[in-house]
């Protein structure tokens, strides 16, 4: 974990709830795919995590939906201002056990972490392929992005206006030959993929988060290897270790 | 030079600042990030005889300046907590901690208190009469002055180390349980524990904390935590720790001339992990700002 400033360089929406925002600093914590920072907003006690959708040496780039309050104040910010961000949080996704063709599977607001780590498994030489599921095109992002990394991606939307019709479900039940399969999303999603899944795989939780790094214990789960912390032990857990 | 060294019952800190117990853990994450060794001490988290998973999630809600937690007391047990957590502490703490101490009984507390007493490494054993978050047991301990009494003589029956009895703002009178406790033998007073507080989400129109209330802390709750530290210093003859919403160098001054000795953070530590560090370290200058030479000189100065 390391606390230091980012700029913003931009801030600016993808669909009318989902935004980008581009910080300049200290992204040395970073050190998997899946972890998230926790950024400190003036006017608010809490800091908001959010999931890293992609980083390099000096630049993070985190995809946020304005849900509430916090996130709709971090959408007035501008290019310039300077953020206290805590980075290198959480433990990220093990891109050892993937074997040679995983599955990236994500949902909505699920969808950021999905993008490193496609872009980490490629440059393992594996060949991922990507789901995405949103409720409607109008709430589709990344799509263009994710098809740039050459990869097969597969969108799925709840009413049908792009892509397949149904879940991320439905799609992955039309794919056979997958060796993992790693996602984030809605906790209905993941377990619905928990069991449709033919394989191990890697999930990714959300849970109301006081400190963020280990040491209030407010997001803790009972898993079959004990008590987890989402934020610190997680947010990334095993499917065979979680109890629905 | 200014002196920051603080005395609790013989136990002489090097500075006043201790993380309050439940938001540094055992102190290994804060030890990543810095030598956790500048600190006064630290309270590590609440302990019961048996291991706790705690409440359901969600346990967190923010406020304006503040939050509230609903933990419930998650533990591994005073037996883990012995076996494992105290060696792996003393690697990256290497002073006198202070052991929080919670129970569902009389009997619970005194038993874990003697177990805690034997470790070398515990300084002061502080007695949790005060979690809001757990039923029949915790707060309501230290909601009658009889009933924290009979714990505080139960604890020091059992005990060799200074025994100091962490109260709860959630009752009428806490002078009047302050007083109970330090007739009771204990040898100092640690306040406030966290105030019921509780959020209604508007789009789900149901309570924000699945236990529906928690504990509220931040700096929100510091006036109260100040009014109540003044109140009962007045009151005893025994030390006081001070606590609630304390997250400046000024803040920590604030609670000794209300009467504090020495002075926990809490909340302040989640929001930011640096805060105890950053406190230790402007503490001598801010001190200077106010022509302050020794803190013990300020203990209690506003009751003149």
């Amino acid at each position: 974990m390391k606390q230091s400033i980012f700029t913003i360089e931009k801030n600016e929406p993808l669909t009318d709830s989902v935004w980008k925002m581009v910080l300049a600093g200290d992204t040395s914590a970073i050190t998997a795919s899946g972890q998230f920072v926790n950024i400190r907003l003036d006017g608010f006690f809490l800091r908001r995590p959010i999931s890293v959708c992609d980083y390099d040496a000096h630049t993070l780039t985190l995809l946020y939906k304005t849900v509430g309050k916090g996130t709709q104040y971090m959408a007035t910010l501008s290019q310039g201002y300077q953020l206290d961000v805590l980075t290198g949080l959480g433990n990220g996704y093990d891109t050892e056990k993937s074997g040679k063709t995983p599955l990236l599977i994500g949902g909505g607001v699920g969808v950021p972490p999905m993008y490193r780590l496609a872009k980490n498994l490629i440059a393992e030489g594996k060949q991922p392929t990507v789901i995405l599921g949103f409720n409607t095109a109008a709430e589709v992002f990344y799509k263009q992005e994710f098809e740039a990394l050459g990869i097969p991606v597969l969108v799925a939307t709840a009413d049908g206006s792009m892509g397949t019709k149904g879940f991320v479900t439905d799609l992955v039940k039309t794919q056979s030959d997958y060796s993992y399969f790693y996602t984030c999303g809605p906790e209905p999603m993941l377990q619905a993929l928990s069991d449709v899944t033919t394989t191990s795989g890697q999930l990714s939780f959300e849970e109301r988060m006081g400190c963020g790094f280990g040491a209030c214990m407010g997001c803790s789960c009972e898993t079959k290897y004990g008590t987890k912390r989402i934020c610190k032990d997680g947010p990334v857990l095993e499917k065979e270790e979680i109890k629905w | 030079m200014v002196n920051t060294k603080v005395t609790l019952s013989g136990l002489t800190l090097d500075n006043p600042i201790i993380p309050a117990s439940g938001t540094f853990g055992y102190g290994y994450e804060f030890a990543e990030i810095y030598d956790i060794d500048i600190l006064g001490s630290f309270s590590f988290k609440g302990t019961t005889k048996e291991p706790r998973f705690g409440n359901p999630t969600p346990r967190i809600a923010e406020c304006p300046c503040g939050m509230i937690n609903s933990v419930g007391l998650q533990n591994p047990g005073i037996d883990q907590v012995i076996a494992t957590e105290l060696p792996k502490m003393r690697q990256c703490f290497h002073k006198p901690v202070i052991a929080n101490i919670s129970g569902f009984s009389i009997e619970e507390y005194a038993y874990c208190c003697e177990r805690i007493d034997k470790e070398e490494q515990v300084g002061i054993i502080e007695v949790n009469v005060s979690c809001p978050n757990v039923h029949h047991g915790g707060m309501s301990f230290g909601t009658s002055p009889q009933a924290a009494a009979e714990v505080t003589r139960a604890v020091k029956a059992v005990t060799t180390k200074p025994v100091y009895i962490k109260l709860s703002p959630n009752v009428t009178d806490i002078v009047s349980i302050a007083k109970a406790c330090e007739q009771a033998g204990a040898d100092g007073i640690s306040l406030i524990n966290t105030m019921m507080g509780m959020r209604i989400d508007l789009k789900t129109r149901r309570p924000v904390i699945a236990n529906k209330m928690g504990g509220f802390s931040g700096s929100a709750i510091f006036p109260i935590a100040v009014r109540m530290v003044y109140q009962v210093a007045e009151a005893v003859q025994v030390p006081v720790i001070g606590m609630g919403g304390v997250s400046s160098a000024e803040d920590v001054l604030e609670m000794m001339l209300a009467g504090a000795t020495a002075v926990q953070i809490g909340a302040a530590n989640l929001v930011n992990p640096f805060i105890c560090k950053e406190i230790i370290e402007q503490l001598p200058s801010v001190m200077e700002h106010y022509k302050i030479k020794d803190l013990n000189e300020i203990i209690g100065g506003a009751h003149k």
